[in-house]
């Protein structure tokens, strides 16, 4: 199979699958006991069973829930999530506010993981069983193992309370591409990529280990090749193709912790928007974001998919 | 070793043997038989297993392969360790307060010096103020609202490491059922049910769990149902990938053609070998799970704001942290309950790797270049030093 067809069938299986993410991102908050029109009917008693109906009819809500599905899809599909409760502002125009936020975190998270994750890696599976390759894995398994909220309140603790280094909050919101950001998006950003570079490691320790022990490798090393190329060009290359597979879990993992990470930091993005809105009901702002996130999930996995596809051409023929 | 590589070398005084005294036989040399008694078998295979299975009627052979993972996973002492450490926490949580159900008292004993809601300078000592440092009598400080800490941080371990249990027994079972049926049966019954699945992979669990707590409300059974009712996925997809691989093996075709029926097969073969790397996800779900919840009670979506639970604690802290130097910085609060979570996960995890490495057959089979031998005669750390 040509790699052009391989992307394309991916790509074709990709629909029904955001199909099944928008029926369990609708049936969620609408498949349970009493919705946000009743909610709010509950708390004023004066409303009368007319003014609640005209009510449903404004938000969609009246009718078989499947005719609200397909209503609320078709809606979706052009870009309307509708609108809040209380202010009435456009729920999209709220997500692409907050979008970007999020994204940078997210990057930079990434970016953060792999700088640790691939030398450390690589250090590790090289030196296996020394006193460095011992600390890296204690410290790969301890940042596995840390709840991402405690340590970026541990952060703040160190860093802003007893050091002073870094302030805790932007002062006012600073567009994203000032140079100044960068120092307020160093500790939400090593806190949201500690996870990801620990378990990072890990994959890469192993996989590199385990590739050094192939007979390529000892090939390579009777031909004559310098250690070095012999790591960095064969064993490397090979061993990235398992971090491949991984980075859409890890992707995963970043999103979701950019809900926790965000609200402890204050982060202005998707996540600490999504926790506001749990908090105040706004339901088309949590589907909106609910949605949003498993797109980007479903997109992520997606291109992990055509990745691997291009580094391990055997994929291709499965 | 063989007969046929000595031939090779010693064919010219084998001739001449044959020729005189031991005519039509075959010599074998260089054949250390004590060496090859000592060494391990390659495979799980071993001539015992047929006379087990035939006596004890079931797998004997399945029954080896735990009781030889039991056997790595005690000489790993770091597992070990961790074991001991869980073990500890679940204890001196369940013992800390009594438990009452329905007015009968089940557990008596009170390992905590106060109870987790009593606001100290009300009822025990007006002297005490919120945020006290740790002292001997407060060995965790005092919190924000003037409860003892440390009494806070040995309970809160009942809600965080039961709903962790639950929730993986929970899961695991659905989830091996779910994904032997899908790889059982295959065709478009496996199409369909795995298409779910990838559904729900494509949210982060920490996003569902919070979605379906906003719809139901928080509470100990809502939380167990905000990780349980997605959490399969992982292990239905994991137990559906080895079931369609252990019925490619030979040992199936084998056993088919001798006549054994499919739930024997099943039985005996698939799920034996399917269950251990479900043993494995599951050890290492534990910690994930537990880290869930306490992120929900973190962000004010789990428990009661006042219960002693750690996540739910550590959400109590944060306004003081976020405000800033005022006096004295009450880290205490932050560290304990934070750091309990933190150890019991640590741990979760060292021994979910103890039980990856106790149960990983590729390690000690000769898949691996026949190196099995070598290691299985290999202490438990140098196994532990491969992962």
């Amino acid at each position: 199979m040509s790699l052009r067809r391989f992307v394309l069938r991916r790509a074709l299986s990709v629909v029904p699958v955001l199909l099944g993410v928008s029926v369990v991102t609708f049936g969620l908050f609408h498949l349970t006991p009493g919705d946000p029109v009743s909610r709010l009917v509950a708390l004023n008693p004066d409303v009368s069973a007319a003014e609640e109906a005209r009510l449903r009819e404004r938000w969609g809500l009246s009718g078989p829930v499947w005719r609200q599905y397909l209503a609320w899809l078709s809606n979706v599909l052009v870009g309307d999530f509708g609108r809040e409760f209380r202010t009435g502002r456009a729920v999209s125009a709220i997500v692409w506010r907050r979008l970007p936020e999020t994204l940078v975190l997210g990057l930079f998270g990434w970016v953060f993981a792999i700088a640790i994750a691939v030398p450390a890696g690589i250090y590790a599976a090289v030196n296996k069983g020394n006193l460095g390759d011992v600390a890296s894995r204690v410290l790969a398994l301890s940042g596995v193992s840390i709840p991402n909220f405690w340590l970026g309140l541990l952060l703040i603790l160190v860093f802003s309370l007893y050091l002073g280094v870094f302030p805790v909050l932007p002062p006012s919101r600073l567009p994203l591409y000032h140079p100044e950001t960068l120092r307020y998006l160093l500790l939400p950003g090593v806190t949201i990529g500690t996870a990801a570079a620990a378990s990072l490691m890990r994959v890469m320790r192993t996989s590199m280990a385990e590739e050094l022990n192939e007979e390529y490798v000892t090939a390579a090393r009777a031909r004559g090749l310098p250690e070095r190329t012999v790591v960095f060009k064969h064993v490397l290359r090979n061993s990235l193709v398992s971090v491949v597979t991984l980075a859409a879990t890890l992707t995963a993992g970043i999103v979701a912790g950019s809900v926790v990470v965000e609200s402890v930091f204050n982060w202005p993005g998707l996540g600490s928007e999504f926790v506001r809105a749990i908090d105040r009901r706004e339901i088309d702002v949590v589907m909106a974001i609910t949605l949003v996130t498993a797109v980007a999930v479903v997109l992520a996995n997606f291109l992990a998919d055509v990745l691997y596809a291009v580094f391990d051409p055997r994929i291709r023929y499965d | 070793m063989t007969e046929d590589g000595e031939r090779g070398t010693d064919s010219e005084e084998l001739r001449t043997r044959r020729r005189t005294d031991e005519r039509g036989r075959i010599r074998v040399t260089g054949f250390d038989a004590d060496r090859v008694r000592d060494r391990d078998p390659l495979s799980a295979w071993s001539e015992r297993d047929g006379a087990d299975g035939g006596t004890d009627g079931t797998n004997g052979g399945a029954d080896d392969r735990w009781r030889r993972g039991l056997r790595r996973f005690r000489r790993n002492r770091s597992a070990m360790a961790a074991l001991a450490v869980v073990a500890a926490m679940a204890l001196v949580s369940l013992l800390a307060r009594p438990v009452e159900v329905a007015g009968v008292v089940v557990q008596p004993f009170a390992l905590a010096p106060y109870d987790p809601t009593t606001i100290l300078y009300l009822s025990v000592d007006p002297s005490v103020s919120p945020y006290d440092p740790p002292s001997p009598r407060f060995p965790m400080g005092v919190d924000g609202a003037g409860r003892d800490l440390f009494s806070r941080v040995l309970v809160g371990g009942r809600y965080s490491i039961s709903i962790g249990f639950v929730v993986v027994g929970l899961t695991a079972s659905f989830g091996l059922v779910y994904g032997a049926i899908s790889g059982y049966y295959g065709g478009v019954v496996d199409e369909v049910m795995m298409r779910v699945v990838d559904v729900v992979f494509a949210f982060p669990g920490l996003v569902l769990a919070l979605a379906v707590v906003a719809t139901l409300g928080g509470g100990y059974w809502q939380l167990v149902a905000a990780f349980s009712l997605f959490g399969w996925a992982g292990y239905a997809r994991l137990v559906r990938g080895e079931v369609l691989s252990i019925a490619e093996r030979e040992y199936v075709l084998a056993a088919k053609v001798i006549g054994a029926r499919d739930r024997t097969v099943i039985r005996r073969h698939v799920a034996p070998n399917a269950l251990s790397p479900l043993v494995v996800l599951a050890s290492l779900d534990v910690g994930s799970v537990v880290i869930g919840v306490a992120a929900l009670g973190f962000l004010g979506l789990g428990m009661d704001p006042s219960t002693a639970e750690w996540g739910t604690m550590l959400d109590a802290t944060r306004e003081t942290l976020i405000q800033g130097p005022g006096g004295e910085i009450p880290w205490w609060a932050t560290v304990y309950p934070g750091g309990a979570i933190f150890v019991f996960v640590l741990a979760m995890n060292v021994i979910g790797d103890g039980v990856n490495d106790a149960l990983d057959a590729r390690e000690t089979g000769v898949g691996r270049g026949g190196r099995g031998g070598r290691e299985d005669r290999g202490d438990g750390r140098e196994r532990g030093d491969d992962r």
